[in-house]
């Protein structure tokens, strides 16, 4: 085919125009919001880690009800070293994700001995366990009160330039820089081969496996990547709030997710961010405005149960009928006719 | 002693397998030969799809041994037996229907694609996976399937998806492939095509086990046929032999199976 080459260099070029234009939209976003609204635009930039990072577990074909209590399982490691043992912030952030990974790496041999609903109710058991050693050893986790004034990321101050990082528009931007490479990270690994390897075992673990695939394995390497990203996100939390505790990272958090990942859809990548984005608009700005916001568990509800039964391939599904739109209407009237989803 | 030639690539001795109450392998043995066409054919509940599961590491035996190259393999898991060089493929179309064609079989060659975490990261594993890309091609086009390569698996008819179904066994580069009934199902030009291909795999330096219920194939294509009854052996030769063993009749008569024999025979 001629001008293939060019063709996929301007995809290119307007993939990379596109995603210019997006972290310019994203740079100016907070100064268009009030400080209340700064401080939900931390969380929600926070909870689009959490949701991303639960994606690529989903990809094996697991479904986890512990990965929110493995972001505080960060959260906590990441507070507990700089406040115990005087570990550097942006160190302990790392070394919490990497201690979230670990304790995956071990529950990964009861858990991965079940599959579907079973490995579903194991996560749930596992994440309680985890949630009742918090709550009963009061030396280190400070039990059922949790843990406070947990130390901030350190202010940057070299004489021109000096962040205060408890001011949240440049928490904002920290954590938008951390949570963007870590995005990166995910895509990447979605899109090499490992990312094959996940689908392939979601769909076909048997014949997976009789080609040489070690699904164990494999299953493993993506609880323990998940869980990586999921404590980088406890650690982000943890160092912003300055305080944790059990009941921040209990079942109903986990809903949470779950309803973002299913509203937002997990086929693709961007899915599970719609969803929590979108989400998180309605019920901060719109619900808030309507001083409906103590509703949200009543709301979440029936958005769920509405995307399920209109919307079951999720916000993400919504995306090519747009595009499709919006080609159309750029194209003008002329190019009509052509069958849409 | 043997010689080197004559060892046999894939042994099982005294192989048993018990679900409960019932015995489905009953101390079972058999051996394959390198470079044959081997089949392994039996009533239906004779047991042939619990022993390849067994081989192929699905289950463990309850008792006995199953010896690859030499070594004794039982209970060790599928996909270390891969790495070794024992493939098996399934009945039907077990397959990653959601993947196109060549993905189905770049997944088969998960075991030649090796690439560290970081370069996999990096990109930098871009050589091994256009290498990977380049044999999976091959073998598509070993089978015919190159055309097809960038089709959704579910668009492929029944016989196309077979053939993939061993274009993916074949991609992982087996010494052994274990074909779990590969003509079921198919009309009797695609059932020449498919033993005219099992030929040409064997050709290829791999050895070749097959649990097959068309008669006819089974005894066209074999070297060597292993019958096994009520989960133990019954008879194994070739198949003039096999053919002609009155035990092997009274076993086939006794079941629904009858006519196959008859067909053959």
């Amino acid at each position: 085919m001629p001008g293939a080459g060019t063709g996929r260099l301007v995809r290119r070029i307007a993939w990379q125009l596109r995603l210019v234009f997006l972290f310019a939209a994203l740079a100016v976003l907070p100064y268009l919001l009030s400080y209340s609204q700064q401080e939900i635009a931390v969380l929600l930039v926070i909870n689009v880690l959490l949701v991303s990072s639960y994606r690529l577990l989903t990809l094996t074909g697991e479904w986890s009800l512990g990965h929110v209590v493995i972001m505080g399982v960060g959260a906590y490691a990441s507070a507990l070293l700089a406040k115990r043992l005087g570990v550097p912030v942006p160190i302990s952030l790392l070394l919490g994700g990497g201690i979230a990974a670990a304790t995956a790496a071990v529950l990964s041999f009861p858990l991965f001995r079940m599959k579907g609903f079973y490995f579903l109710i194991g996560s749930f058991a596992a994440g309680e366990i985890i949630r009742l050693i918090w709550k009963r050893f009061t030396e280190p986790f400070g039990g059922p009160k949790g843990l406070k004034r947990i130390d901030a990321f350190p202010d940057i101050d070299i004489g021109f330039l000096s962040i205060d990082f408890y001011e949240p528009v440049n928490y904002y931007f920290l954590a938008l820089i951390v949570v963007s490479a870590s995005l990166f990270v995910l895509y990447r690994i979605e899109r090499s081969r490992i990312g094959l390897t996940f689908h392939a075992i979601h769909w076909q673990d048997r014949l997976a496996e009789s080609v040489g695939i070690d699904t164990f394995r494999y299953r493993t390497l993506a609880f323990v990547i998940a869980s990586f990203f999921a404590g980088i996100a406890g650690g982000l939390y943890a160092h912003y709030v300055g305080a944790v505790n059990p009941t921040r990272f209990g079942v109903d958090q986990m809903v949470y997710v779950l309803v973002w990942a299913i509203v937002g859809g997990t086929a693709t990548f961007h899915g599970p961010i719609l969803g929590v984005v979108v989400l998180t608009v309605i019920n901060e700005i719109v619900l808030r405005a309507l001083g409906l916001d103590t509703a949200r568990p009543l709301i979440y509800g029936a958005i769920l149960i509405l995307s399920v039964l209109y919307l079951p391939k999720g916000l993400e599904s919504l995306v090519p009928r747009v595009r499709e739109r919006v080609r159309r209407w750029r194209s003008g009237p002329a190019a009509t006719g052509e069958g849409a989803g | 002693m043997n010689a080197e030639g004559e060892r046999p690539i894939l042994e099982a001795r005294g192989l048993t397998r018990r679900f409960g109450g019932l015995v489905a392998v009953d101390n079972f043995s058999f051996s394959v030969r390198e470079g044959a066409i081997h089949g392994l054919i039996g009533p239906n509940g004779a047991g042939k799809t619990t022993t390849f599961n067994v081989i192929s590491g699905f289950y463990a035996p309850t008792a006995g041994q199953v010896f690859f190259r030499g070594l004794d393999i039982s209970g060790r898991k599928t996909s270390t037996l891969a790495a070794m060089g024992l493939v098996r493929t399934f009945q039907g179309s077990t397959l990653f229907q959601e993947f196109s064609v060549l993905d189905n079989v770049r997944v088969g060659r998960h075991l030649g694609a090796r690439a560290r975490f970081l370069s996999r990261l990096l990109g930098t594993d871009r050589s091994s996976e256009r290498e990977a890309d380049a044999k999976a091609l091959a073998t598509l086009a070993f089978f015919g399937l190159e055309d097809l390569a960038d089709e959704p698996v579910s668009n492929l008819p029944h016989g196309h998806q077979r053939m993939l179904g061993m274009a993916v066994a074949l991609a992982a580069e087996p010494r052994v492939m274990l074909l779990d009934e590969p003509f079921t199902g198919m009309n009797p030009e695609e059932t020449r095509r498919m033993m005219a291909l099992v030929r040409r795999i064997r050709d290829r330096g791999v050895t070749v086990m097959l649990v097959e219920h068309d008669m006819q194939a089974v005894m066209n294509l074999c070297d060597v046929i292993t019958v096994m009854n009520f989960g133990a052996l019954l008879v194994e030769g070739i198949p003039e032999v096999v053919r002609n063993d009155p035990a092997v009749i009274e076993a086939y008569l006794g079941s629904a199976a009858a006519n196959g024999v008859n067909d053959a025979a």
